[in-house]
């Protein structure tokens, strides 16, 4: 059964529709990858799926049953996980801080109740070892390369069992042997039964990790489709409009 | 495995020394320490039981205003209406008391006034998006008025049935022979260090000092956190406010004039980052102390007051410029 299905969604803001009429599905364990040029739709899309804006018109549903989200959080406690494009990193704070950020973990009894250091540090390291990631807890997000700082967003992901994990442009920022380790990510993702959509403007990340890909142009989705039946040159095509559907 | 899980865990960035010898508060207790000593060796007047009192007594007000101006700096806020909420606080406790009514309800309506004012702030600031300058540039001159109005811009003297209890809270030492203010001081201290280390509210501002946006992804409520701050730093203004007015004995509409700058210099020369994301309850001590420390040490060693302004000046570019030093080193 589909993790979440999009059924005629559609999204305007006054007289500009962002999004029209869209509906598609995501199976657990699938790699989705989502394109489209700048102002195509993605973002707005993504935006709904991530709980940031109602859509106007259309339904959200997970694993069968509606999904109405008004703020980011209730997408969270729906299994529902964003990485940003720039990470949502706070330079200031530690690995482990923001891993944990927004759902610390605390000991004693309300109002007695404080941070449990001891205890993020740990799950934070655990996060990072099965992460494959040379990134300690105790270090600060500032000195940090732009390989840690991936994992540490991507360790967020991992603290809840999400369902679905969206990623946003996870391989613009970052050198080439960083986005091998990035694709490996969400490769362990999948096998782990989650539901990877893969926000993408480089054909050849999609290509060489997506299941699926499902391209929008001006507001509608024009193609949905197995990686294996398709190619960069007709994705770059519906991309551009050169191929009008497929 | 090379390494394990547990070396990760323990790994630090920097030993204990060097985590010290970086941190610009332990360069102004140093400074403290130093003038402390140079003042007791030179001056006969210094390090007498009576010049300690006065000098600890003095720093607890500017001292306790910083703790949470504190918090407002660390969200990378300001707060200029310390001063003015600081007098609106004790005229309102004064004209309350005055009109025959009993302590208790007189500090509750000065602490419900400030936070009154700090949610004022918090709200126009998190939820209609302006600038905390701007705000609380208007919310100095409307305390300040308004203060003027509650009082018709009279000195205040007179107490009604509680007038001794109030000086005695501001003006006894019930502990160890330790001036009241200052045993206030602590304690509030010890509680700001402990919400900022070890609740979630501590380090959800600390999360918005360094990365607004972040903290709203996340799931931090950015804005409840903000009109919480702005709340808790007229508070403390307000506290400061009754416990000078129990110490003066009086209060006037020019009770804690420029108050803000000598608060927000404490703050930044213990360590708090203007830019957001930096600040410790320990520092704004430290800073309100090196600053007391200077002005005490002038009037004693015979130095024109006019002088006053430019060590304190000096002295808050001096502490900043620790910082930058370590963050140029940094990024070469």
């Amino acid at each position: 059964m589909a993790v979440l299905e999009l059924i005629n969604v559609s999204k305007h803001f006054g007289a500009i529709q962002a999004v029209n009429d869209v509906s598609f599905s995501l199976e657990p364990g699938e790699v989705v990858g989502l394109m489209g040029d700048n102002g195509a739709g993605k973002s707005t899309l993504v935006k709904m799926i991530a709980g940031n804006f109602r859509p106007s018109h259309g339904a959200l549903r997970m694993d069968g049953g509606e999904l109405v989200m008004h703020k980011p959080v209730d997408a969270r406690r729906s299994g529902i996980e964003i990485v940003h494009q720039d990470l949502a990193l706070c330079d200031n704070l530690t690995a482990a801080a923001n891993v944990f950020l927004g759902r610390e973990m605390r000991r004693g009894v309300w109002p007695f109740s404080v941070l449990d250091y001891a205890s993020m540090y740990r799950r934070a390291g655990e996060i990072f070892i099965e992460l494959k990631s040379e990134t300690r807890p105790r270090d600060l997000v500032r000195k940090m390369s732009g390989g840690q700082r991936q994992a540490v967003a991507i360790a967020r992901t991992m603290l809840s069992k999400a369902k679905i994990v969206l990623m946003d442009e996870p391989t613009a920022a970052i050198s080439v042997r960083q986005v091998a380790e990035v694709l490996n990510l969400i490769r362990q993702l999948r096998d782990s039964g989650i539901a990877v959509v893969l926000i993408s403007h480089r054909m050849p990340d999609v290509f060489d990790v997506a299941d699926r890909v499902i391209v929008m142009r001006r507001g509608r989705k024009v193609a949905d489709k197995v990686i294996a039946a398709s190619s960069p040159e007709e994705v770059t095509g519906l991309i551009t409009g050169a191929v009008e559907a497929a | 495995m090379a390494v394990t899980l547990d070396q990760t865990i323990e790994h630090k960035q920097h030993t204990f020394l060097s985590r010290l010898l970086g941190n610009q508060t332990f360069w102004v207790v140093i400074a403290v320490v130093l003038a402390c000593v140079f003042l007791s060796l030179s001056t006969d007047s210094f390090a007498t039981a009576k010049n300690l009192y006065n000098i600890t007594r003095n720093v607890t007000f500017v001292a306790i205003v910083a703790l949470g101006m504190t918090f407002v700096i660390i969200t990378g806020g300001i707060d200029l209406s310390v001063g003015s909420v600081l007098c609106l606080s004790s005229m309102v406790l004064a004209v309350t008391m005055h009109a025959g009514y009993s302590i208790e309800l007189g500090i509750l309506a000065a602490v419900a006034t400030s936070l009154v004012i700090g949610a004022f702030n918090g709200i126009l600031i998190a939820y209609l998006g302006f600038p905390s300058f701007v705000v609380t540039l208007g919310m100095l001159s409307i305390a300040r008025s308004l203060a003027m109005v509650a009082s018709n811009n009279t000195v205040v003297f007179q107490f009604g049935p509680d007038h001794d209890k109030l000086l005695a809270l501001g003006g006894g030492a019930w502990l160890f022979g330790i001036a009241n203010p200052v045993l206030y001081m602590i304690v509030l201290a010890l509680l700001t260090g402990f919400v900022m280390r070890w609740t979630r509210f501590g380090r959800h501002i600390f999360a918005i000092g360094g990365n607004e946006q972040a903290a709203m992804l996340t799931g931090v409520p950015v804005k409840p956190i903000k009109v919480a701050v702005y709340m808790i730093c007229a508070l403390s203004a307000a506290i400061a406010g009754i416990i000078q007015t129990g110490w003066l004995g009086a209060v006037t509409t020019n009770i804690g004039t420029g108050m803000e700058l000598q608060v927000i210099a404490a703050a930044v020369i213990g360590g708090a980052n203007l830019a957001g994301g930096v600040g410790t309850a320990f520092g704004a001590l430290v800073g309100a102390a090196l600053i007391e420390v200077i002005r005490n040490s002038l009037g004693l060693l015979g130095i024109n007051a006019f002088w006053q302004g430019t060590f304190i000046g000096g002295a808050i570019v001096l502490a900043v410029l620790f910082d930058r030093l370590r963050n140029i080193r940094q990024s070469d």
